[in-house]
């Protein structure tokens, strides 16, 4: 469990960690927290030639908040953004999910934007930025900063729009409009594992307390983020035939800790719950 | 006197020095020693047709390649069969390097040694070696049907079957004619010792003295170094083996000589370099040991009361692709199965049967957690059946404390008489009745009903024979300081053994914990031992040093009496505080250091203390050897049994099918208990590994062989969040076999786990009629059990 050679640069201003990647993107790795590369390497599941450490642009280790939402830079670490108050007050979600991100120690380390551009199925900050329809910034020295929306930014699993090229330095997390309330519940066989399923729900109300727009996304229940919309099915406020009508649409998979049929039925379950606590936190 | 140490929950001594990180464990030793890494196989079951190490060769700091063909004498031969028996008919023990043919995945085929250990896995990574794949047999099913085999040459995959009857009649017959009967299929699949520390080995040769020094992560060093000695053709005498501080080994480490701890010292001595290997995680997954996977038929004959008149049991053990270790696991299952329990005729066949996945040896219960499976699921079955109180079945079967000691009929796996010395089963069970909140269980499920909530509780109970021979030893010494230094050959990893040993000599001795060095593990210090494991070690070392320090005593009082003079004899004359006194006038006493001192009659006075002991002052005793030390032995005629019992209760989500732990409770007896807080912490550690048994770890083969599972994400070992808070009551039935009372508790823990949290869960949902069979379970398995579907 040792990495194969690798050449390590540590730039220590974006622009050159940007050239480094113009020069070497097809065979160079972004190295930021490092929560899921390293390992890889250690057990020489990926070999790059070599790795472009960011951690010294210490200027992207932002969360910062307006009444649009929070950005969050390349290099603010999940912890930060898990005890930013204003991020929390901006988008209760944002704290709601990321505290379910593994462990302490691993956000600790780990970025919310290495997250997003790892791209796994199976994580969090995922699902929230396709749940917010938010978006990553996206940096090269061919084409300087592009945007690229939640929904085309997963492509597949392990998958994301970054090319070899561009570094991720920031990710946009809008605010939700209106009355709307939240909320994330997962279930895992482990505190802090991978979760069987997850889900995140935004539940919109008008004055009356009428459901106005509600809509979920799920982890670990596709190749990608699934965001799913309610808004018709949770409008008289059934959230079992939400759920029904969610679980519907999501197609999971058999692996060794659940079946595909428990992974639905969690979604099912997990759906309801989430509906009605994300409900009751804005209902009058 | 003093007041004793034996029965007082001290601290822990070794803590201080690992809390700080100040530990030793084998990585931190040989900083500039040459690494090695493995080339292990691939595929399960396979010929090797070519090994090409072309590509490897210009790697910066590659120091030597091995494979099979390179070793020499007795390094090529086969490990040994570490114990072997009349029923392991068909024996195989792997190579240290592969002759030609895999066997599972991981199975070491090539050794690079290079100047670090990034370096040698480059080098590993780029050796080909071309395998011609065969069928390989993965699970029992697999093995049983031997549409396959693992080994050409043994027919059926059977390494072994066995049959042993406990002398009560035909057990058969005793079923037929009982007025009930009950058959049950049960399983539980793999899980492994996991320690969080690997294997590892440093070896050193002086060439010069023509010494090889070994160090390894192990619970046995004096057996690796006989091992070592024989395999490398060394004169034992020139052989030291070491273990440093070990990171825990829960039976994975008894096994030995591993490949690499022959491997490394060979190598280290041909290329007259200092060698370590150290195992990685993955490493640990494939090329250790696993245990458990087991399936079994029960069938039952009881009667209107729950007693049992006949039980037969069929076991069919995965034994892995070899079998160093022996049948020790499937043996232990047959005959701890029987727990407190009469079971009237008795019969158990046990199948041992190849497999092309890691080799099986015990982990921390060592076949017991099975076979109180089968008993306790035995037990719960017998009561649906009659519609009885589980625990009143399990009373109506237990043996009296009248009845002790009580001959089970069964030949254990020491190869002597299974003869519990003592207990007491009806206050244990009166015990975890009233703990666990057994009889006011139905309120508290009415109420959790009331809120939506489903809740279950369940219990079993086990019987543990610990403390096996053939024996070990110790060295007490008094140092002219006043130290007292305790060597052992048994090893420790984690036990506390510098704390419990030092609170027998201390007492031996009248001095303080603290004035009392352990010495566990390094054959330089003390040569003669067996190992740590099997729940042994307080009892037979225990034992040894409280002979030798009692000797050392008798010696302390001999050289006091003739140093104080006035007619004072050593048996007027008793040890406390320090010092020599005498019983009846404590003021005539003489420090035990200057007893030491005095031990040791001198020519030269090169110091001040050295004054007092020169030929013409000293006033040692004729006929005593030099020096305040003694060694002294213990050998057990046979094991002496402790038992427990857990009582839990759980709560299953009707939705999600969550498990959830609410209540554990533990009644545990393992005779005098030399520390209660270790003991408890010995239970607590065992309970957590039990209920990753029961709910979380599973080691997960695809058809191919491969395991699917081979780290921590995946193999799913419990954190503290999964543990819940344990209470726990001792009970106190002094050992009949040995000087001290004492029984083991290493295992305790771990034993009945699976078998508690099943019924639990059994009990939480019977409304769905919901039957566990087999461990671990998941929550999607409960709900597909729901679903009415089979668990396999």
């Amino acid at each position: 469990m040792k990495p194969p050679p690798v050449v390590y640069h540590g730039p220590d201003t974006l622009e050159e960690a940007v050239r480094l990647m113009a020069e070497h993107g097809a065979e160079a790795k972004v190295l930021a927290g490092g929560q899921s590369l390293v390992p890889l390497l250690n057990m020489r599941l990926t070999a790059p030639a070599r790795l472009v450490d960011v951690n010294r642009l210490d200027d992207l280790a932002y969360v910062h908040s307006d009444r649009h939402g929070v950005r969050v830079g390349a290099l603010a670490r999940h912890a930060d953004l898990e005890h930013a108050t204003h991020a929390f007050e901006t988008i209760p979600l944002l704290r709601q999910a990321v505290r379910t991100v593994a462990h302490p120690t691993i956000r600790n380390r780990g970025t919310t934007v290495g997250s997003l551009v790892h791209a796994d199925p199976c994580g969090e900050m995922p699902a929230v930025l396709a749940l917010l329809d938010g978006e990553v910034v996206l940096r090269s020295e061919r084409d300087g900063e592009r945007t690229v929306p939640a929904r085309d930014f997963f492509v597949g699993p392990m998958e994301s729009a970054c090319r070899e090229d561009e570094i991720a330095v920031e990710a946009f997390f809008p605010r939700p409009a209106g009355r709307t309330g939240s909320d994330w519940r997962e279930l895992s066989r482990r505190n802090g594992d991978y979760a069987l399923c997850g889900v995140g729900t935004l539940v919109r109300v008008d004055d009356a307390g009428a459901v106005s727009a509600a809509k979920a996304a799920y982890i670990a229940m596709g190749p990608v983020p699934q965001v799913v919309d309610l808004t018709a099915a949770a409008a008289d406020g059934d959230w079992s035939a939400a759920a029904d009508h969610a679980a519907e649409q999501l197609d999971p998979e058999d692996d060794i800790h659940a079946s595909a049929e428990y992974r639905r039925q969690l979604a099912r379950v997990l759906t309801a719950r989430s509906l009605r606590a994300a409900y009751e936190a804005v209902a009058p | 006197m003093s007041e004793k140490h034996v029965g007082r929950p001290l601290l822990r001594k070794e803590d201080p020095r690992l809390l700080r990180g100040d530990g030793r464990y084998l990585d931190d030793l040989g900083r500039h020693a040459l690494a090695a890494a493995f080339v292990r196989s691939p595929v399960a079951h396979a010929r090797i047709t070519d090994i090409d190490v072309g590509d490897a060769l210009d790697v910066e700091g590659l120091v030597a390649i091995y494979t099979h063909e390179d070793l020499p004498g007795r390094i090529a031969e086969p490990l040994p069969l570490l114990i072997p028996h009349p029923d392991l008919t068909h024996a195989r023990t792997p190579y240290c390097l592969a002759d030609g043919e895999v066997n599972h995945v991981g199975e070491a085929v090539v050794m690079v040694v290079a100047t670090d250990r990034y370096l040698a896995e480059d080098a590993a990574e780029r050796i080909q070696v071309t395998y011609q794949e065969l069928p390989p047999v993965v699970g029992i099913d697999q093995a049983r049907a031997a549409e396959r085999l693992v080994h050409d040459e043994i027919p059926g995959n059977v390494a072994a079957r066995s049959v042993q009857e406990n002398g009560k009649g035909d057990a058969h017959e005793a079923i037929a004619a009982a007025p009930h009967r009950l058959t049950l299929d049960l399983a539980i699949e793999r899980s492994a010792s996991m320690p969080m520390e690997g294997k590892g080995v440093l070896a050193h040769w002086d060439a010069d003295d023509r010494t090889l020094r070994v160090h390894t992560s192990t619970q046995t060093s004096t057996s690796v170094r006989l091992a070592v000695a024989a395999k490398l053709g060394l004169p034992p005498d020139r052989v030291e083996v070491i273990a440093p501080d070990v990171g825990g080994g829960f039976g994975v480490k008894i096994v030995h000589p591993w490949p690499e701890e022959i491997l490394v010292p060979w190598a280290a001595m041909t290329l007259g370099r200092d060698v370590k290997w150290v195992e990685d995680r993955r490493e640990h997954f494939i090329s250790s040991a696993h245990e458990r996977g087991q399936q079994q038929r029960i069938e039952v004959g009881f009667d209107g009361s729950g007693r049992l008149h006949g039980l037969s049991v069929e076991i069919w053990h995965d034994n892995g692709a070899y079998v160093p270790y022996g049948i020790i696991v499937p043996i232990v299952t047959s005959t701890q199965l029987l727990g407190p329990y009469k079971v009237g005729a008795y019969r158990v066949e046990f199948t041992s049967l190849y497999t092309n996945t890691v080799i099986v040896t015990p982990y921390r219960g060592a076949g017991r957690p099975q076979g109180v499976f089968a008993m306790e699921r035995t037990m719960d079955a017998i009561a649906e059946h009659l519609g009885l109180d589980r625990l009143a079945v399990r009373e109506a079967n237990l043996i009296r404390p009248e009845e002790m000691p009580y001959d089970q009929g069964l030949v254990f796996q020491d190869g002597r008489p299974l003869i519990y010395d003592s207990g007491d089963y009806p206050t244990m069970m009166r015990m975890i009745r009233d703990l666990v909140g057994w009889d006011g269980f139905e309120a508290e499920r009415a109420a959790a009903a009331a809120e939506g909530r489903r809740i279950g509780i369940g219990v079993a109970a086990y019987v543990e024979g610990t403390g096996m021979g053939p024996y070990e030893g110790a060295h007490v010494k008094v140092e002219t300081t006043g130290e007292i230094v305790v060597s052992t050959g048994i090893t420790t990893q984690g036990q506390g053994h510098y704390t419990t040993l030092a609170q027998i000599a201390a007492d031996a001795l009248g001095v303080g914990v603290g004035d009392v060095t352990v010495v566990t593990g390094d054959t330089r210090r003390f040569k003669y031992a067996v190992g740590t494991f099997a729940s042994r070690a307080i009892v037979t070392s225990g034992n040894a040093v409280a002979v030798a320090a009692g000797k050392v005593a008798e010696k302390a009082k001999r050289i006091a009496a003739a140093a104080l003079g006035g007619g004072v004899r050593a048996e007027e004359l008793e040890l406390a505080d320090g010092v020599v006194r005498h019983r009846d006038d404590p003021a005539r006493s003489i420090e035990l250091r200057t007893v030491a001192v005095l031990s040791n009659p001198l020519r030269y006075a090169f110091d001040e203390a050295a004054k007092a002991a020169t030929q013409f002052a000293a006033a040692v005793t004729a006929g005593d050897e030099p020096g305040l030390e003694a060694t002294g032995y213990y050998m057990p005629e046979r094991s002496t049994f402790a038992a427990g019992a857990h009582g839990v209760v759980v709560e299953t989500d009707p939705e999600t099918a969550d498990i959830k732990i609410l209540r554990y409770c533990v009644v545990h007896d393992c005779g005098v208990v030399v520390n209660p807080r270790i003991v408890e912490g010995q239970v607590h550690g065992g309970v957590a590994q039990g209920i990753g048994g029961a709910l979380y770890e599973r080691i997960v083969y695809d058809d191919a062989g491969q395991l699917v599972n081979a780290s921590y994400m995946d193999f799913l070992i419990p954190f503290a969040t999964e543990v819940p808070h344990i209470q726990t009551a001792h009970m106190v039935t002094a050992s009949g076999v040995n000087p001290l009372g004492l029984k083991g508790a290493g295992e305790a823990g771990v034993i009945p786990t699976s078998a508690a949290v099943a019924s639990a869960i059994e009990d939480a949902e019977r409304d769905r009629a919901v039957v566990v069979r087999r461990m671990p379970i998941s929550p999607s398995e409960l709900y597909e059990l729901r679903k009415g579907r089979v668990h396999v």
